[in-house]
């Protein structure tokens, strides 16, 4: 459910150490970081907006634009590489017909990378929203992303 | 045949991570009563004794980051601990493993560090990708909040702390110390000049003790067991156990904890069954991308702060990536490099240009190109860097390039 800001601020005292979590929160339920929304937690905090939109650009989790239903991040990581990352990117890249940083025109699908995430034993992965998928290969990738009404099932 | 030693994970796999009844039933949440019924300057003495050094990378004193914090501003009204969860160096997962396995044991280590220390507020900063240790962390200070061991005089003592959690927003560099104190202010993740140490003047200006979560999560142990037999775990130089995350082409990739010495030999062929496919060994990346290359000649060698420091290498955060015969030194390298390129922050130029510098240089390399650049062009570039920048970003590029001077020189 969408809240608003103003009850997304009543969880928060309103101090400036506020800010990061505060940009957290409002990601995780509008998706994305408006102009307006970050001018509305630059009010709260008493801050600029300048300084929100600094910190807020400075992280790589911060979005100021709205992302796919599917956000798949891709472990650019030194375990991943070895065990062929750059053949996974390609592999997702001509599956779903964008490139790194882009959202589908249908709106489905976002591809970002990450640094490692911690499941280097099951490299090369990705993560689909909160999920790992490892062990991948084009083929799995290929499977993973097949078709409409099959693309939300998992592969082992 | 070599045998894990599990001390910290001594309860991975035995009690449900998710339930505080297990944890105490395992022996949970008794070193911290014990600590409460000691003075929290014997509670460091334990700490100092047992020898123990920071896991978080760089293996500094344990006991000594307590004393100074501990020791710093007695007229403070406020202190602070910090779990650093960020764990985000390339091939490191102990830090995951613990959280996930026994977030009770990393609680329960903060509750003694926080006593020694004096800290009446603690933090655990984690890791914003590392979804399920997100989950069962907060679990874990929610249950352990509903018994009144985090809170106002806990366990019937006069001590009373506070823990929250904080998730990083995606910075590699927010993992160093004085980063991740901006960090938490609200700030873009831009290092501080050291001095102040955060013993002195940590978050908010009031004296902090940063520790790694392997680190606190010893303590419980060392508390309970005491430190005399916590100091004849591993060998005299680096006592105690260390988990080591091990990943590349291995048959059993994963995570191992043994005694500290361990071989480098005993955990690659022992523990992790060895080179995947009957392949031959060629390179180990020992403490991800801010660590050192090494070639079998290192494979006798303990795996120990000091006796890796004589061969050139670094034990770092404990990540063992093995690369097999078939792999390239080279497109290692600019993977590395390239991650330094994206993880540094921009604040000090020789940095921001540097390390974009340095994988244009070996892209050139990589092209084989007529009057390419060299390894020791590079070496050098990196040692402008480390010179002339101000955190321990632009210090690390020169660590595995160096390395790859000593040991694969012929590669380039
Ligand atoms: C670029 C960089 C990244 C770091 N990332 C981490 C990290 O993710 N987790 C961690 O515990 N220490 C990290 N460190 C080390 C910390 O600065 C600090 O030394 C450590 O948290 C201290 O804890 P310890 O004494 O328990 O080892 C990092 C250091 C640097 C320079
Ligand atoms: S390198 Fe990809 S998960 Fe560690």
């Amino acid at each position: 459910m969408i809240k608003s800001t103003a009850d997304i601020f009543s969880d928060f005292k309103g101090t400036e150490d506020d800010l990061i979590p505060v940009l957290q929160k409002v990601q995780e339920n509008f998706g994305y970081l408006s102009q307006k929304s970050m001018m509305d937690v630059g009010r709260f905090l008493r801050i600029p907006t300048s300084k929100v939109w600094a910190t807020a650009t400075f992280y790589t989790q911060f979005r100021l634009k709205p992302i796919g239903e599917k956000h798949i991040m891709l472990c650019r990581g030194t375990a991943c590489h070895v065990k062929g990352a750059p053949r996974i990117l390609d592999e997702i890249e001509l599956k779903l017909g964008i490139t790194e940083g882009e959202t589908s025109s249908d709106g489905k699908y976002s591809l970002e990378s990450v640094a490692c995430i911690g499941a280097c034993g099951l490299a090369p992965c990705i993560l689909i929203n909160e999920d790992v998928k490892g062990r991948l290969t084009p083929k799995l990738v290929n499977k993973l992303f097949e078709d409409k009404e099959r693309r939300d099932q998992d592969v082992e | 045949m070599i045998h894990e030693k599990r001390v910290l994970l001594k309860n991975l796999g035995k009690i449900n991570p998710a339930s505080i009844d297990d944890y105490e039933k395992a022996g949970g949440y008794k070193a911290i009563r014990k600590a409460l019924d000691m003075n929290h300057l014997l509670v460091i003495d334990e700490m100092m004794n047992s020898s123990l050094r920071g896991r978080g990378g760089a293996g500094f004193s344990t006991g000594l980051k307590n004393k100074f914090t501990s020791e710093s501003c007695l007229r403070c009204e406020q202190k602070y601990l910090i779990c650093n969860a960020d764990e985000g160096e390339p091939g490191t997962f102990k830090d995951r493993i613990i959280m996930e396995n026994d977030p009770h044991l990393l609680i329960e280590g903060m509750l003694i560090a926080a006593y020694a220390i004096g800290a009446s507020k603690a933090f655990v900063y984690l890791r914003g990708e590392y979804y399920r240790s997100i989950d069962m962390v907060t679990l874990a200070i929610k249950t352990a909040r509903e018994k009144g061991y985090i809170g106002s005089k806990i366990f019937g003592s006069d001590f009373s702390v506070d823990i929250e959690i904080r998730l990083g927003a995606g910075s590699y560099l927010c993992g160093e110390e004085l980063t991740l104190l901006e960090s938490m202010e609200g700030k873009r993740g831009y290092p501080r000049i050291k001095p102040p140490f955060p013993a002195e003047k940590g978050l908010f200006g009031y004296p902090t003790l940063v520790n790694n979560v392997e680190t606190l999560a010893t303590i419980p142990v060392i508390i309970a067991e005491g430190s005399e037999w916590y100091s004849k775990l591993g060998i005299p130089e680096s006592p105690g156990t260390k988990i080591f995350t091990i990943s590349g082409d291995v048959a059993n990739p994963g995570f191992f904890e043994v005694e500290m010495g361990t071989t480098l030999r005993d955990i690659v062929y022992g523990l992790a069954g060895g080179i995947k496919d009957g392949k031959r060994l060629k390179a180990m990346l020992l403490g991800g991308a801010a660590g050192t290359f090494v070639d079998e000649t290192v494979l006798d060698t303990p795996m120990a702060y000091d006796s890796l420091k004589e061969k050139g290498a670094v034990l770092g955060s404990g990540a063992i990536m093995v690369l097999d015969e078939t792999r390239s030194i080279l497109c290692m390298t600019q993977s590395i490099l390239e991650f330094f390129k994206h993880e540094c922050c921009g604040k000090c130029v020789p940095c921001r240009v540097g390390t974009d510098r340095l994988v244009r240089m070996i892209k050139d390399i990589n092209r084989g190109n007529e009057n390419r650049f060299t390894l020791e062009e590079m070496v050098d570039e990196a040692g402008y860097i480390a010179k002339t920048s101000l955190c321990p970003l632009g210090q690390s590029p020169i660590m595995p390039l160096a390395s790859l001077q000593r040991y694969f020189n012929d590669q380039f």
